[in-house]
This record gives C-alpha cells, structure tokens and sequence, in this order.
C-alpha cells in the first residue's frame, strides 16, 4: 500500500522544507485526505514521515531517528481510537435506520380517522420531540352521531415511550362492542395496562365521547391534563377534569365521569403536557398564553386552531420540541336540524 | 510447529517482559516497526488483563510459517474466573477504556485473527495471529 503514498508523501515534505509556503501546506493538508480515505492508521502516516525523512536527510543522527519508533508506539492506541470511533458511528447509523423504521411501524399502527359528520368539527395534531411518539391519539366512531377520542400520553419520551403505546392500541382495539362511556373505557384500559407494564411506567389518559343528538360531552381522566372548553357564550374557559388515578398503578379504579353541553361556537381542547409545559429561555410558559392563542383563533376550523397553536409554541421554542406534543380541537358548528 | 517461547505473568513486570519477547519475536518475523508495535500493544493488552483478572496466567510466542507465509501467533491462557460475558466484551465501547479503543475489541483490530475460549471458573484462552505481507 504505502509504496506510492510515500514517494508523493517525500516529494510534498521536500517541497515544503525547502519553500516553506502556505501553498505547500495547502497541499499537504488536501494529501492527508487521501490518508483517511485511504484508512491508513495515525501510526502509519508515521512510520511514513519516518521513510521519507531519512531519504531527504540521509545523514540524520541514528537517535532523532528512533524516537519515531517512540512516537509511532505513541500513536497506536491514538488509531484504535480512531476505528472505534468509526465502528461506533457505522453502529449509530444502523440503530438510525431501525428507529426510523420503527417509527413508520408506528405510524401505520397508530394510524387514526377523525370523525367526520355534521355538527362537530375535529382536528388534531400530534408531533414527537424525537422520532418516536409518546403521545397516542385514537378516534372511535360509534355510529354517525357520537365521536369519541382517546388521548394518552407516557411520561418519558422516545422508544419505551413508543413500545407502552402499542399495548394502549391493544387495550382500546379491545372495546369493539363494549360500552364506550369513558369511565368504563379507561376502567378496561387501566386493567390492561395494570397488567402488563411496569411501575416505572406511567401513562395518564383523557377520554372524552360527544354526542351529537344532545350536543353532549361526557369525559373522564386517568391522571391526565384538564382539557379546556370554550364558551362563546362567556368569551372564556373553564377547565375540564375529572377524578382518577393514572394508568396500571392498581387494577381498581373508579373513575369519575362528568359531562358537559356544548353550544355553537363552543370548542374543547385537549392537550398533553407537551403543550402546557412548553419552556422557553426564560422558564415555562404561563397558562394564559396557550388561551390567549386560542382566543385569537376561536373563529377557524379546528384544525387550524389546532395547528395555529402548534405553530406558535413552537416558534416560542426555537423550533425545538421538548416533550412529545399533541392538541385536539372539539368544536360545535351548529345544531342538528 | 515452529519455535515457541513464553512469559509467566505474575506481576506487572511481567508484563514488560512479555512485550519485549513479543517484540523481540515479532522483528524475528520480519514485521516492520508498525507492525512490531501493534503486536506488542496486543500483547500488552492481553497480559494486562491476565494480571488484572486472572492473577496469574502466560503468554506463549510462537512464529511460524505455513505454505510459504510467515506469522506470528500468540497464546494468553489463564486458569482465572473466565470472561462473564464475553459477547458484551467483544462490543466496542465495553471496556472501562470506554471510547479509547483499547480492550478487547482493539486486540482484534490490532491483529488478523482472534480466537477466544473462556469458561466460568476454568480460564480463558485466547489466541491472536497475525500473517506478515
Ligand atoms: N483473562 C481474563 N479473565 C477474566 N476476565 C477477563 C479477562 N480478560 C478480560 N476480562 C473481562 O473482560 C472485561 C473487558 O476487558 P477489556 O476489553 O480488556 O477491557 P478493560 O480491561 O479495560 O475492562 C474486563 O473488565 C474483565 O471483566
Ligand atoms: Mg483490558
């Protein structure tokens, strides 16, 4: 291997020590591109120097000479250093492909309808800091008059986050013919939850099921952030919550179910802590913020609410989320006629 | 079979006595002084890991040649507690070297062969080659 390198490796040193030019350096510098390129080791380049100094000056004393034997031992873990570094960045790669595909996994698997039919516009968004989400959003729609959303949200963030998800997925797939009132839903997934994950792990949940017949929304909390409604009526909000303790901490839990009416121009917000724990430069976000965006937007879709929202929080952070983010917009266009 | 020599490890001196031996052997060979040197860290790392682990151990060098090819191979044996998990050994980033290369790992790298048995409670064997070019 070194044959070439090192008769064009004497040639730029000759050049140098005679001119001493910056040109010269320049060239020395793009030459050692082809060193790395080439995965010639730290200890090689010199060992190099070495054969090429003593072809440029025959009549170096012996001693200069061997202490490149010294620094080519000086260099030897300096260029295993060197192939672990890039092992680990070929590893780093790898594990950045599967979480990719993992997070496609999860995307097909989280997959989710918003109901569509008259009286009750729904939008939402959701957006993980990183690849993989721990927010879940789920949409049930019981037949063409009553929406339902499940909203979970892990505590903690990223792939165990992601895997606690699935089983959530499992627990509402689950349901299919059972009654949906939110307490009983969070009853059966607490149950689940209880069963299958660890105490380290903790998800709260806000369910929530409107019914377009009588403009009603009955909800229940698993430990999970108060929603808030708007009411056209008053130009303000009150908070949404309801009794209960988080997921999987013990099996028997009676959640409290509470319902509220909705008028045209009224709107629901559920939101994970993402949202109302958004920290800036200079400390958290206060409460008032997140409504006073709302009241700017009251009058659009609620997906754009939604988004408007998200836009906004994540401008106040630079475009850098912190915490998985997700916000779901309930809002009532008008009566059934 | 060619010639083989060993070195004892007892103490860390030892240990130096060991990498001149392997120097020593690996010039014999005809390895240049990069080559010399790299065998020698494997060396190193090996004996190190006898003294550190195991208590006692050797390092036997043997050169040989095969169908015109020269080499060198060298056996670090011990009757210690064995490498618990040696899977996790062989990762880069295990050893408390941590992100330095050195370890396992780099005795690998270092050489074109590598071979290791290590059970619990009766020892490690390990035995790395390296072929002259
Ligand atoms: N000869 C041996 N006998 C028992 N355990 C060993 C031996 N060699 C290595 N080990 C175990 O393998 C681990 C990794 O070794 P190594 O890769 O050399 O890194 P380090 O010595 O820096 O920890 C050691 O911490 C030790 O637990
Ligand atoms: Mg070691």
């Amino acid at each position: 291997m070194p044959q070439e390198v090192g008769k064009q490796y004497k040639e730029l040193l000759q050049q140098y020590i005679d001119n001493r030019n910056e040109e010269d350096l320049y060239f020395g510098q793009q030459f050692s591109r082809q060193f790395i390129e080439k995965k010639i080791a730290p200890e090689d380049v010199i060992s190099i120097h070495k054969t090429a100094l003593a072809e440029v000056f025959p009549d170096l004393p012996e001693k200069v000479m061997y202490s490149f034997d010294f620094l080519i031992e000086m260099m030897i873990h300096y260029g295993l250093a060197l192939r672990e570094h890039q092992s680990l960045i070929r590893k780093q790669e790898e594990i950045q492909m599967e979480i990719n595909v993992a997070a496609k996994v999860q995307d097909t698997l989280l997959k989710t309808k918003i109901p569509d039919f008259e009286g009750i516009d729904i939008g939402f968004i959701t957006e993980p800091a990183k690849k993989m989400n721990g927010d879940y959003v789920y949409f049930l729609n019981d037949d063409n008059n009553v929406a339902s959303v499940a909203l979970a949200d892990v505590m903690g963030k990223g792939i165990p986050a992601a895997l606690c998800m699935s089983m959530i997925k499992f627990g509402m797939d689950s349901l299919q013919g059972e009654n949906t009132s939110p307490r009983n839903v969070l009853d059966i997934v607490n149950r689940i939850v209880e069963k299958s994950v660890d105490d380290s792990m903790f998800i709260s949940m806000f369910y929530g099921k409107y019914d377009a017949r009588d403009s009603s929304f009955s909800y229940a909390s698993a430990g999970h952030e108060p929603a808030l409604i708007y009411r056209a009526s008053e130009g303000g909000f009150t908070e949404l919550d309801a009794k209960g303790l988080l997921l999987g901490v013990q099996p028997d839990v009676d959640y409290e179910e509470r319902s509220v009416m909705l008028e045209v121009g009224d709107f629901i917000v559920m939101m994970t802590d993402g949202v109302t724990e958004v920290r800036t430069e200079t400390g958290f976000i206060d409460e008032g913020l997140i409504k006073s965006i709302l009241l700017e937007v009251k009058e659009e879709s609620a997906q754009s609410i939604a988004d408007t929202v998200y836009n906004r929080l994540l401008e106040l952070q630079n475009f850098h989320l912190r915490d998985d983010f997700t916000i779901i917009i309930f809002k009532k266009e008008n009566d059934l006629v | 079979m060619g010639y083989r020599s060993s070195v004892d490890i007892y103490t860390e001196w030892d240990i130096v006595a060991a990498r001149q031996l392997g120097r020593n052997e690996a010039k014999k060979t005809g390895f240049g002084t990069v080559d010399q040197a790299r065998i020698t860290t494997a060396i190193s790392e090996l004996a190190r890991n006898i003294y550190l682990y195991a208590g006692k151990g050797k390092i036997e060098i043997e050169r040989f040649s095969e169908n015109g090819l020269y080499g060198i191979t060298i056996i670090a044996s011990d009757e210690g507690p064995g490498i618990p998990d040696i899977r996790k050994v062989m990762e880069d980033g295990f050893s408390t070297s941590g992100g330095l290369g050195a370890g396992m790992p780099g005795v690998k790298r270092l050489m074109d062969e590598f071979k290791v048995h290590t059970e619990s409670g009766v020892g490690t064997n390990i035995t790395i080659t390296k072929w002259l070019r």
